[in-house]
């Protein structure tokens, strides 16, 4: 049988706006606790420092720290600090904001990318944002460091890191 | 016991839309209707159903199994929601897979609905609790972060230019203008998709789906009760899923090894032993034009890096040597997620069957391979169908 007609009409803009219907804008909100693993990587970020955790049985030095190694299936041995350079394994210049509203023409561009961080095992990335560079000025395998928050105003939050920005020589 | 052999009987589709009037269940009515009808079968005949559908946030419905129940058919039924992101419109028909082939039914309703224009201002919003709400989330990550940053990966790793993903785009909202379900066909150029408006580079507007409200439904039946019902059963052959590391930045994006995995696993139990050969017509998900190529590479339907150039050479439309999603795709004919990959596994029932219409590739396709892929960038789920 082949299918040539297919039922459901679907609404053009206008019919949507003259359209009844009921909203909903939920007012929730949640607590997430850190956990062990991650909250002595918050805790390590507001000290200034990136922490990883070490599996003895895979070598490996995974990032973010965790408590158990998911591929060994064992406790971590050791968590560390990696340092807090790295290099930018891929990277975007978005235009729009998280709910897909558009940048205004004057703000500056989002500049999202993973960095591998050094000090870690390779491949070992985090998602993060650049800055205090031209997105022109942006490639794959570019160097790049930590830009912390002053200590003072750091709360162990991921963004205690405002950016990562290009490492100059 | 030993595995069942499973045919798919029937199926049912309803338009892609970017609002529906129809709600969720009344979407899933039209469909499991409609697959009902082409089977000639009535509900009294389905013994299980089992529904996908993406997040709950679409819909700022919670239960939402619970709330497509009737409209799925799965009333006082055996019937269960299952789930895995963007996978799961592929894995739909997988777990209605298991209730026959382990004996449990012998006819099971497999249906997948999606109304994404219930959340505003846009549905992308519903995207940002996917990412860490401790290490990702502070940063307002929007869902084409993900995108952008896999695409540029891949493009980066083999050359590739903004043309050579542009072309996916251009191919198949083409091939849906034949699709009676389509949302988003049309004729358009390299030129124009480059041209559209850049969202987060190297990703343009028309280098994604839209967002859509549909739904999808499909009968498996055993293969005796399928040797009655029809002289024509399409075998669900191979089945496949497999979930890589939620830690998606710490593995190298340029190629979907869980898509693999997923594909190894439904080949070796369909007996494919050279899928470049022996599959003859694929239907990968297409979210972005850039994972049609990055999929046909994760399905070994080509060899990695290479699956721009067949698309550059023709190999992949659909009068080609290898038709690469003659339907139209998430990219053609929309994409609420759910339904979209149920879309997917019907278009190669339709087309093993010889009942696609002027969708109809040629060459009288035996084997057919169709897969879906989502959460954070770490399912794959794959289906191998024979005639
Ligand atoms: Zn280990």
């Amino acid at each position: 049988m082949t299918i040539i007609k297919v039922p459901v009409k679907g609404l053009s803009s206008k019919e949507y706006e003259r359209s009844l219907k009921v909203t909903w804008q939920p007012e929730l909100q949640y607590a997430w606790d850190n956990g062990i693993a991650i909250g002595k990587y918050l805790e390590a970020l507001k000290d200034g420092k990136i922490l990883g955790s070490r599996c003895e049985k895979c070598h490996r030095i995974m990032l973010p720290a965790r408590s158990f190694c998911e591929l060994c299936w064992r406790p971590v041995d050791e968590y560390l600090p990696v340092k807090d350079t790295g290099i930018v394994n891929t990277f975007s210049i978005c235009h729009v904001n998280w709910d897909a509203s558009r940048l205004k023409p004057r703000e500056p561009r989002h500049l999202p990318a993973v960095i591998e961080i050094e000090g870690a095992s390779a491949g070992m990335g985090i998602m993060h944002l650049l800055g205090n560079v031209k997105p022109k000025d942006i490639y794959i395998g570019m160097k790049v460091k930590a830009k912390w928050k002053p200590r003072k105003d750091r709360e162990g939050t991921i963004t205690d890191i405002l950016y990562f920005e290009p490492v100059r020589k | 016991m030993g595995k069942r052999r499973v045919a798919v009987v029937g199926a049912g589709l309803t338009k892609f839309v970017r609002r529906a009037q129809e709600t969720g269940p009344e979407l899933s009515h039209q469909a499991v209707k409609m697959a009902l009808d082409s089977a000639d079968l009535k509900l009294k005949d389905i013994d299980m159903v089992t529904l996908g559908t993406a997040p709950d946030a679409f819909d700022g419905v919670h239960m939402k199994g619970e709330y497509l129940l009737s409209g799925a058919g799965g009333n006082n039924k055996p019937y269960i929601r299952n789930f895995v992101g963007g996978g799961t419109g592929v894995f739909a028909p997988i777990h209605g897979w298991m209730h026959v082939a382990s004996g449990a039914a012998d006819i099971c309703m497999v249906v997948a609905e999606e109304k994404m224009s219930c959340c505003h201002p846009h549905p992308a919003g519903a995207f940002i609790t996917i990412f860490d709400h401790t290490t990702e989330q502070p940063l307002k990550p929007t869902l084409i972060w993900i995108f952008a940053l896999e695409m540029r990966r891949y493009m980066e790793t083999y050359g590739l230019s903004a043309e050579d993903i542009a072309r996916v785009a251009v191919k198949n909202k083409k091939n849906a203008l034949d699709h009676p379900s389509a949302q988003v066909a049309e004729e358009v150029t390299i030129k124009d998709v480059l041209d559209s408006e850049m969202l987060a580079e190297p990703v343009h507007r028309l280098d994604i789906s839209p967002s859509s409200d549909g739904a999808a439904a499909m009968i498996l039946a055993s293969e005796d009760v399928a040797k009655r019902l029809t002289d024509k059963p399409i075998w669900l052959d191979g089945v496949g899923w497999n979930l890589d590391t939620s830690y998606w930045a710490t593995r190298d994006l340029y190629y979907p090894r869980y898509v693999e995995k997923a594909a190894r696993m439904a080949y070796d139990m369909a007996g494919i032993k050279e899928p470049s050969k022996e599959i003859h017509v694929a239907e990968p998900y297409d979210p972005f034009d850039y994972k049609e190529l990055h999929h046909m590479e994760g399905l070994m339907l080509c060899e990695r890096g290479e699956a721009a150039q067949l698309t550059a050479d023709g190999v992949t439309e659909r009068d080609g040597n290898l038709p690469i999603c003659p339907s139209g795709g998430a990219l053609g004919v929309g994409n609420p997620i759910a339904a979209t990959g149920l879309m997917k596994v019907i278009e190669i029932y339709l087309q093993l069957k010889g009942d696609a219409g002027k969708r109809q590739v040629p060459g009288d396709p035996r084997v057919g391979v169709a897969q879906a892929w989502g959460d954070l960038m770490q399912v794959g789920t794959v289906t191998v169908l024979r005639r």
